[in-house]
């Protein structure tokens, strides 16, 4: 029996999704699919199992169930030869990963390395491309994010702000096929949620196939291309933005979306 | 006492040999050992347990072990197993291998306390094992456990007087012969007392720089 393949037009294809921590059931039969240049959100109070969703697309979770493709391609898992599938070895894992860009709560930032050599590092040393010409790219993304004067300055040194939109650089100098946000703006004083937002209203705009798990309402409605609410693990409800806000169709929404009118 | 000084500078030149066997021997011993203890924190936290236990019991042997004891071992008991090496052979392995064990033990700790998103982040931008260790994980350890290095650096360069006791010529034991020809005890081990001093300040100086790296490019 062959496993079913991803659709090839998805960028991201989600099938059947569990993961268990323990007796704890994080992820009930999760699925979505993103197209290429789609902004997806994922909305759910917290510990609906957001987090451990995007955990699991890029492998940094193990699912128990189901299927995660990355543009057709099965993430974690191998064709051989004969045509059965076997778990990636940790280094094709992590080749993968390159093509999956990461944005973290904490930012994560390398705090050995310049903001400069936070965005080469992976392009150099694991994409191994020329340094040259990651350089210069990293440089206009440094002048996109409007932080080329910080290039050669230490994380240590940036506001919260700065250090997640320098992460977001450093996600998107990987050229990643699709980026992951985790909360990015959760751990963010208030006054400076707006810029990190700023970048990635853009990011949508400028077609960058996303999946961002966030409680900012208001960039969920401008912003995304579609809205999927999750509760206790399973998907609630998917819908477009306007649709979603303005007339859900579950009641479990309709209680989320009181708490912020 | 002025005089006894002036008969304590006039033996420079064996003092200097010791003095400079002394650096020699510790700087040598030392960059080794940090090299090799790199490669044994790796063992240290290794997914095979009978490797990492392995390790964590070498280690852990060796920690508890008085210096003298080990050298007394390696000069005196692997003879008797018709395993012989030259007495600085001895000296510098078995500094070596001591010093391995506590600098890998200071890196296992420091990787323990290195937060795990660090580690995480590598995985998520394409790093996994050794490269995961050497880009990312080992210099933020080396950064964050530099003062911990330098104090066992430190603490290296004082057991090093004990290789005196199988004869290699170093400032503790050109000491020693000095003050017993001319019976100066007093001026001599306060000459060599002094040079000490001076190596272990030069390394406290290189911590300090190393310090204020860290507070830079360190977690906040």
């Amino acid at each position: 029996m062959s496993e079913p393949r991803g659709h090839a037009g998805h960028v991201v294809d989600v099938r059947g999704l569990g993961k268990s921590f323990g007796p704890l059931r994080v992820l009930r039969d999760v699925s979505l699919h993103v197209a290429a240049g789609r902004t997806l959100c994922v909305l759910g109070p917290s510990g609906s199992g957001k987090s451990t969703l995007l955990r699991c697309i890029n492998f940094l979770e193990r699912p128990d169930e189901g299927a995660v493709f990355l543009r057709g391609e099965r993430v974690g898992f191998r064709r051989t030869p004969a045509g059965r599938e076997r778990p990636m070895s940790d280094r094709e894992l992590a080749r993968m990963r390159t093509r999956i860009g990461m944005v973290f709560q904490q930012f994560n930032l390398w705090p050995h390395l310049t903001v400069l050599g936070n965005l080469v590092e992976s392009p150099i040393h694991v994409q191994q491309r020329p340094r040259g010409e990651v350089v210069a790219e990293a440089d206009a993304l440094l002048d996109k994010i409007g932080l080329r004067d910080k290039r050669d300055a230490y994380p240590s040194r940036l506001s919260g702000g700065q250090k997640q939109r320098v992460a977001i650089a450093r996600a998107l100098a990987m050229k990643p096929e699709v980026l992951l946000f985790d909360e990015p703006t959760s751990s963010l004083d208030p006054e400076l949620v707006g810029e990190v937002l700023a970048v990635m209203r853009d990011l949508a705009r400028e077609g960058q196939t996303m999946i961002v798990v966030t409680h900012e309402m208001g960039f969920a409605r401008e912003a995304a291309d579609e809205v999927l609410f999750m509760d206790e693990g399973a998907v609630i409800e998917t819908a477009a933005p306007q649709r979603f806000f303005d007339n859900p169709s579950t009641a479990r929404v309709r209680q989320f979306l009181q708490r912020f009118a | 006492m002025i005089a006894n000084f002036a008969v304590v500078l006039g033996e420079w030149k064996p003092l200097t040999t010791g003095f400079l066997n002394t650096v020699w021997i510790c700087a040598l011993s030392g960059a080794v050992s940090l090299v090799l203890s790199v490669f044994v924190s790796m063992l240290l936290v290794s997914r095979r347990s009978a490797l990492r236990r392995a390790a964590q019991g070498a280690v852990d042997v060796l920690r508890a072990l008085p210096f003298l004891m080990l050298l007394f071992i390696v000069y005196y008991c692997l003879p008797a197993l018709h395993l012989r090496f030259s007495s600085w052979t001895c000296g510098l392995a078995s500094l070596v291998v001591y010093n391995t064990a506590y600098f890998a033990e200071i890196l296992r700790g420091a990787w323990a306390h290195l937060p795990r998103e660090q580690e995480e982040a590598g995985r998520a931008y394409g790093y996994a094992g050794v490269g995961l260790y050497r880009r990312i994980i080992l210099p933020q350890i080396l950064i964050a456990s530099g003062p911990v290095l330098g104090n066992q650096l430190i603490t290296l360069v004082k057991n090093s007087a004990f290789l005196m006791v199988i004869t290699i010529p170093d400032l503790t034991f050109m000491a020693n012969q000095v003050q017993a020809i001319y019976f100066v005890p007093f001026e001599t081990m306060l000459v060599a007392v002094m040079l000490y001093w001076t190596i272990c300040s030069t390394i406290e100086w290189i911590v300090r720089g190393m310090e204020r790296v860290a507070v830079v490019r360190g977690h906040e």
